[in-house]
């Protein structure tokens, strides 16, 4: 298992981005969060700008984090769909790979069938990405090329110094 | 897991607060919410039961500096120290980058700190961590108390590897701050360590 850190350069984000706003569209959400199981925001889309995504994120991992618990304590891997119902909003929440976990954001402008069907298709395409991601980051870090292969105590004081 | 973000020149980091029951881990997070600008922070999130023990974690994402242009973000997780809660830790241990253990000075509290800290141990070596590598610190909680063991006991007895550690009285927030700084220079040291060519 590799223990290094997660980075994306931009070039990947943005086809992320693209990929995110294209499920937006494609399944009349309102908004889209693709966040990391770990409980970091990676990328979001939609209408929904103004909710507190930096929460948003740590809860979904949370949920994912326990429903997974749950499943191993009966035998299932994992539980890899999730939908909660509410009285405007629903959820949908998927494992996109091993790592990242998509949320859906829908209202009575979607379905349910619309946005499992669209996120079929979307979650798949975010899997390949994100495999390309991971082999980039590690032919990155076998040639050193981070900028944080040599930040010094000096960078690391500074940081406290406010 | 840290997660740098090139596009937004971003670094995430994983901090978790780990201890016995009832030792000031929430105590810790709720002083450096308290006292961190506006801009800095976001929502403290605590998942607790009505008698404010923690049921599944605390969670209170913050910014510090920038490094090589790079913002650094933290995010602080506590666990729920109660003994039966173990499941819950073990997933709050998940991708972390750092730990602090907070132990309770109380001298009727001796053996739920060992507990707690090889619990802990245990915990990360499920998922292939060991204690003596993951960035880490100490935190001698309750100094105020007059059940305060002495310190020198504390440090035989809980940090025998002497990492960096800190006394504290996370209520009135003394070593609070300190404590965070002494973790998050130990994450920031093992990216560099991480990111070097190996
Ligand atoms: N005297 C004293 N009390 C403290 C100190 N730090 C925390 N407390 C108190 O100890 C109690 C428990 O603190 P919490 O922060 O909730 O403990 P916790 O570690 O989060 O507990 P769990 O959530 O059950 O794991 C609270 O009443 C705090 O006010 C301290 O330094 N000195
Ligand atoms: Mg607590």
């Amino acid at each position: 298992m590799s223990h290094g850190p997660l980075v994306m350069y931009d070039e990947d984000y943005r086809r992320i981005a693209a990929l995110l706003e294209r499920l937006v569209r494609d399944a009349s959400a309102r908004g889209i969060f693709l966040v990391d199981k770990d409980g970091q925001l990676i990328a979001e889309a939609g209408e929904m700008r103004g909710v507190d995504s930096t929460s948003l994120a740590s809860l979904t991992a949370g949920n994912i984090a326990a429903t997974g618990g749950l499943a191993q304590l009966i035998g299932e891997e994992e539980f890899p769909v999730h939908f909660h119902q509410g009285q405007r909003d629903n959820l949908h929440i998927t494992l996109v790979d091993r790592r990242n976990i998509l949320v859906v954001v829908f209202d009575e402008r979607s379905s349910l069938g619309l946005v499992r069907l669209r996120v079929k298709k979307a979650g798949a395409e975010l899997a390949r990405v994100f495999e390309e991601i991971r082999k980039k980051a590690e032919r990155a870090r076998a040639s050193g090329a981070s900028p944080f292969a040599d930040i010094t105590d000096d960078d690391i004081d500074n940081l406290f110094s406010e | 897991m840290s997660f740098i973000n090139y596009s937004s020149r971003e670094i995430n980091c994983k901090i978790v607060y780990y201890g016995p029951g009832l030792c000031g881990k929430t105590t810790n997070l709720q002083h450096v919410y308290a006292r961190t600008n506006p801009d800095l922070k976001g929502k403290m999130i605590s998942l607790a039961t009505e008698t404010e023990r923690t049921l599944f974690f605390d969670f209170l994402p913050i910014a510090l500096g920038e490094i090589r242009g790079f913002r650094t973000r933290f995010h602080l997780y506590t666990v729920p120290g109660q003994v039966f809660y173990d499941a819950s830790r073990k997933l709050i241990l998940k991708g972390v980058d750092g730990v602090v253990f907070v132990a309770d000075s109380q001298i009727e509290r001796m053996e739920a700190n060992v507990e707690s800290l090889e619990n802990l141990r245990l915990n990360l070596k499920e998922q292939g961590l060991d204690l003596d590598r993951v960035p880490f610190v100490v935190q001698y909680n309750k100094r105020d108390l007059p059940n305060a063991a002495p310190l020198a006991e504390m440090k035989a007895l809980l940090n025998p590897g002497q990492v960096p550690d800190f006394e504290a009285t996370a209520h009135t927030g003394a070593g609070v701050f300190e404590t965070l700084k002494g973790v998050a220079r130990g994450v920031l040291n093992d990216l560099k360590r991480l990111s070097s060519k190996q």
